[in-house]
């Protein structure tokens, strides 16, 4: 189980609320509660975690639209879509070890680079053709994409 | 064996080769443009990647795209299906380079056969000969061309030699009409191929279009299924095809079918292809070799029981070629009918909704198509919808059949060419059999009066 999407889910849950949270994913599952204290950064790793690995993100897609759903924006996220241009795999920083080029909240100008999509082994930098904040990160990273699926919202 | 396979291609054929896959349990991946979402096999695939917009050359037509779809979804190979990029030798290439196998001959076999000078040469080689004309490529020297014109002997055929499939051919009955002829199918060939080389060729006059069907391994084994006859053409593209070719002899079909054999084995060939010829007064005129499976390849499958896609399949997962020359018998005659959303009557393309499809059926009638009730058939791709094949003990019964299965067919919503197919099967022409390939459009200019 991809450890960025059980922080999402514990994001969800901490804005939510809700105080239980059980996702059944094929033959893995995660079940999240809520503590009263403030949730911080480490309790990330007490969570039991199944190792194994989840075929490609997109099979996920199609066949589960539901995980698909608590990962994307809420739909109350308005703004302009930002669509891949290209199939490709979708890296949010220049490279494994760099800051991500973006994270929700940021300012964008038109022609401000918003991620790598990798194809072919290149790596293309992918722009926004809008100024605007960043309001919401659809993909993560090292995630396949496809030909217009939506990776980001700018408003 | 391979695992998982990317389709890379869409409709009809894209169907055909998910179901051969489904039969193997080799996992699917459909690569489909946006406006393709709901083609079947893209239902039906276990994974599907949305690679482009409609447009062609920005999806089924660009290499990265359908690359990139295989790398994401960890296929092991790509069936490139017929037409797009299936005789793209460059795009073979990459599919090697990038790891993936290529369901297919290899990029040299595909660049060698695409460039139609150098086909000609390689199978001029090994025995197999072309139809008579220019020693290879025409130079800019008028008088020169003029003097190998003379030497054919008019009418000659221009043609492209990156063309085929019909296109890039140009006819010349004298020699004042010879120079524009040259540099109007130069200029055509190189907007349409990128490539303006073009070579001469005698144009014959009433010939029959019968090809052979061979399977290869990668073990230097290779077998011909036989012969399929494709003599009724509209515009250069055939309407109906059929297996066996009616009058041939069982001993022209061994003496051919050990011939083009001994010609995949000298060019090393691997996978289903079809060598093309002309067929006039008992000579066999080679015209190109198509390196990929074909439309009408079920005609063969049912004449010799063998699954083609299958065997493309087996044989790209490093299998050898099922079964031994010996082996293969041709039993019975099949006929095919290609659907096509167009009107019977001006062949005006007529994309649209279908709200009604019943699929004939019964013993010896097969109807491969992707379309269903409500499908939406696009108007950014060609017109060919599905294809009605029918089978008999003898080429009667198949005709009878096929008479009833288009009668049974419904397609409602868009215009098809059902009702010309159902006139053609009573042509009496088309019944005696042996037509060639001028008949379809000698009979549209009687009936239509024009000259």
């Amino acid at each position: 189980m991809d450890i960025r999407k059980v922080k999402k889910l514990m994001e969800m849950l901490e804005e939510s609320s809700l105080s239980e949270l059980e996702i059944i994913e094929g033959e893995e599952s995660i079940r999240l509660s809520k503590a009263n204290n403030v949730f911080s950064q480490n309790e990330v790793n007490q969570f039991p975690v199944v190792n194994n690995p989840i075929n490609s993100g997109l099979t996920n897609l199609q066949t589960n639209p539901s995980v698909n759903e608590t990962i994307a924006a809420p739909s109350e996220i308005t703004g302009h879509e930002i669509k891949s241009p290209m199939v490709g795999t979708f890296y949010e920083a220049p490279s494994p070890e760099a800051k991500p080029f973006v994270r929700v909240g940021d300012s964008v100008k038109a022609g401000d680079t918003l991620c790598i999509i990798e194809a072919m082994k290149m790596l293309n930098q992918i722009e926004s053709d809008k100024s605007g904040i960043v309001k919401a990160i659809l993909l993560e990273n090292a995630q396949p994409v496809e030909f217009n699926q939506v990776m980001f919202i700018v408003e | 064996m391979i695992k998982k396979l990317l389709i890379a291609n869409r409709g009809e054929i894209a169907l055909r080769i998910l179901r051969a896959c489904k039969d193997l349990g080799i996992k699917t991946v459909a690569v489909h443009s946006e406006v393709d979402r709901d083609l079947m096999h893209v239902r039906l695939a276990d994974e599907t990647v949305c690679i482009g917009p409609a447009d062609s050359r920005a999806s089924y037509l660009l290499p990265s795209a359908i690359i990139s779809a295989a790398e994401i979804t960890n296929a092991d190979a790509i069936h490139p299906g017929f037409g797009f990029l299936s005789e793209n030798a460059d795009f073979a290439e990459q599919v090697t380079k990038s790891d993936f196998i290529f369901v297919g001959p290899r990029a040299e076999t595909i660049k060698l056969m695409g460039d139609k000078i150098l086909a000609k040469k390689a199978m001029a080689d090994v025995g197999i000969t072309g139809i008579p004309g220019s020693k290879g490529k025409i130079t800019n020297d008028i008088k020169e061309s003029k003097k190998i014109a003379k030497q054919v002997g008019y009418p000659i055929l221009i043609k492209a030699a990156h063309g085929g499939g019909g296109r890039g051919m140009r006819n010349v009955d004298k020699e004042e009409d010879l120079e524009e002829a040259i540099s109007m199918t130069k200029n055509e060939a190189l907007l349409a191929f990128g490539n303006d080389t073009v070579f001469m060729e005698k144009f014959l006059q009433k010939p029959r279009h019968i090809e052979f069907q061979v399977l290869c391994d990668n073990f230097g084994n290779a077998i011909c299924l036989g012969e399929r006859d494709c003599s009724m053409q509209r515009k250069h593209q055939k309407v109906i095809e059929e297996a066996p070719a009616p009058g041939l002899t069982s001993e022209i079909r061994k003496k051919m079918s050990e011939l083009v054999v001994s010609a995949c084995k000298e060019i090393n060939y691997i996978g289903a292809g079809t060598f093309e010829f002309l067929y006039q007064d008992g000579e066999f005129y080679f015209i190109e070799m198509n390196t990929r499976i074909q439309v009408e390849h079920p005609v063969t499958e049912m004449i010799t029981g063998i699954d083609i896609v299958r065997q493309q399949l087996l044989i790209a997962s490093g299998e050898k070629v099922g079964y031994k020359q010996n082996e293969i018998e041709v039993r019975g005659h099949a006929i095919e009918c290609r659907i096509n959303a167009e009107n019977s009557e001006t062949f005006i393309p007529c994309p649209g909704t279908i709200d009604q499809f019943h699929a004939p059926g019964g013993p010896g009638v097969r109807m491969d198509t992707h379309i269903y009730n409500g499908y939406k058939v696009p108007p950014n791709y060609d017109s060919m919808i599905g294809k009605l094949i029918s089978y008999g003990n003898n080429r009667d019964a198949a005709i009878r059949r096929m008479s009833n299965a288009l009668n049974e067919i419904v397609i409602d919503g868009i215009d098809t060419n059902i009702d010309l197919q159902k006139k053609l099967i009573l042509d009496t022409e088309f019944q005696k059999g042996g037509f060639s390939i001028n008949y379809l459009e000698n009979k549209f200019k009687r009936e239509n009066g024009s000259e």
